[in-house]
């Protein structure tokens, strides 16, 4: 409910500091299931921050992912309205519904358990090698330009089959395409060109000449007599993988150690206890405290969302970090607890039929870092207090500029 | 216990197999959940009703 009286305030929210989530959260979820936010579009939508309720949001296909419908909020101040409300050539058939189930089912295969802890050796040689160019090269250095930003592109890399001598391209161009604030439009579309031109140039690679890798087998797929995913399709999916498969694991991998080192027990609780590796990064997933302005749907009919009416025809956005602190599923839920119970059940992730295909590979990776940072690097330190981080403004993605260590 | 599992709904996340891995598996085609244990013993309860609970399509029921 939006009181008269009370202004409209403006999203993302600022926080106290990077690793601090916003006062608002709490506020919100306490006050009413659906609080009104301004985009900096300057559209107002629905903000969603309870568990159940952003759960049970994502899992219904009668919201819309489609942002480019007409009346849909946009969330960037670029004329076209951002990320979420763009066109890509090849998404028509396999964003929603049934064309999206069999999109997906495609890459599952690519992403299983199993398929990912057989990559497991690889990523954990990648890691080292890293971490052996940084100790030689001597503290302090920037973690994300040494590990955090080529960990995740060399692995999305070789799992696609791409050069990963390529990583600064795409590292520019998936930024400007999360872009809230900080580019123009131009930029944007000059961007996206190149970037659908080398994803379409990689797949014509690929059809020529298979390799052992996930855009080979894709494109033998689609080259067979049931064609099942188009040239366009291919080449959006190539994009949405490379683009996805580096942003939000770099920037995780970074908050995960400031996580960590901010409050130096949890640290050393791993380096003293391998087996809490995993409990450790499921809790730092759950209390990414600078995860992105959230997930949009447009709403395609009259509904009730926690009891309060949502008409046809709006925009809301779940807040999936805030809903990981709903005490009602999470209890205290701003206490870092390694051995929590449900702690897994995060929805950093998301929910419902579009939850992030490549979870299996994120958590493996962020796996092998932690488990090596505690074998290798037991003394590491931050070089900078949590409030003398800074943090990525104006693009969707939520992560820090830069992260100093020593050892 | 007894489980079933909706392989229409399922998206393939593995969660569940990472919770309980005598109980569910994954399809190697397309990733989508097998079960291996359709009434599991007591020690795999637990694991059973976290993966359920944490299933992200809601694609796990059990009748207990």
């Amino acid at each position: 409910m939006t009181d008269e009286a009370t202004p409209i305030p403006d999203y993302p929210f600022d926080q106290p500091h990077v690793l601090e989530p916003p006062r608002e959260w709490a506020e919100s979820r306490s006050k009413c299931p659906v609080a009104h936010v301004r985009m900096p579009s300057g559209d107002v939508v629905g903000l969603l921050t309870g568990y159940d309720e952003v759960r049970t949001l994502l899992a219904d296909p009668r919201f819309s992912r489609d942002l480019s419908r007409k009346g849909a909020a946009r969330l960037s101040n670029t004329e076209d309205g951002g990320l979420f409300s763009r066109t890509t050539a090849g998404t028509a058939d396999i964003q929603e519904g049934p064309g999206h189930q069999r999109w997906r089912r495609l890459l599952s295969r690519a992403f299983t358990v199993k398929k990912m802890e057989a990559w497991r050796p690889r990523v954990q040689e990648m890691a080292d090698e890293l971490i052996d160019a940084m100790l030689a090269k001597g503290a302090p250095v920037d973690l994300r330009q040494e590990l955090a930003l080529p960990l995740p592109v060399r692995v999305i890399c070789a799992l696609l089959g791409a050069p990963s001598e390529d990583q600064e391209k795409f590292a520019y161009w998936s930024e400007v395409a999360l872009t809230l604030t900080k580019y123009s439009q131009d930029e944007v579309d000059a961007a996206q060109q190149a970037f659908m031109d080398y994803a379409s140039d990689l797949v014509e690679q690929k059809r020529a000449h298979p390799g052992d890798d996930l855009l080979s087998e894709l494109t033998q797929i689609s080259d067979s007599q049931d064609g099942r995913l188009s040239h366009e399709e291919l080449v959006s999916t190539a994009r949405g993988l490379l683009l996805a498969g580096h942003e939000t694991t770099s920037n995780m991998i970074l908050k995960m150690t400031a996580l960590l080192l901010s409050e130096r027990e949890r640290y050393e609780a791993v380096v003293a206890d391998p087996e809490l590796v995993t409990g450790t990064v499921e809790e730092c997933l759950r209390m990414d405290p600078l995860a992105g302005v959230g997930i949009p749907r447009f709403i395609t009919e009259d509904i009730e969302v926690g009891g309060e009416p949502v008409g046809s025809g709006s925009s809301l956005l779940v807040n999936l970090a805030a809903a990981n602190r709903d005490a009602r599923k999470f209890p205290e839920p701003d206490r870092f607890d390694a051995h929590r119970d449900n702690s897994s059940q995060h929805v950093t992730f998301g929910a419902g039929p579009h939850f992030c295909v490549g979870q299996t590979l994120a958590r493996v990776e962020l796996k092998v870092v932690l488990d090596t940072f505690a074998r290798r690097l037991p003394g590491l330190r931050l070089r900078d207090t949590p409030e003398q981080l800074r943090q990525r403004e104006g693009v969707a993605a939520g992560g820090l500029q830069e992260l100093w260590v020593t050892w | 216990m007894k489980i079933t599992v909706d392989q229409d709904a399922c998206c393939g996340s593995g969660l569940c197999v990472l919770r309980a891995d005598r109980v569910f598996d994954q399809r190697e085609e397309d990733g989508v959940v097998m079960l291996l244990e359709e009434a599991p013993s007591t020690e795999d309860f637990e694991d059973v009703r976290a993966a359920a609970a944490g299933c992200p399509t809601g694609a796990i029921r059990l009748a207990e």
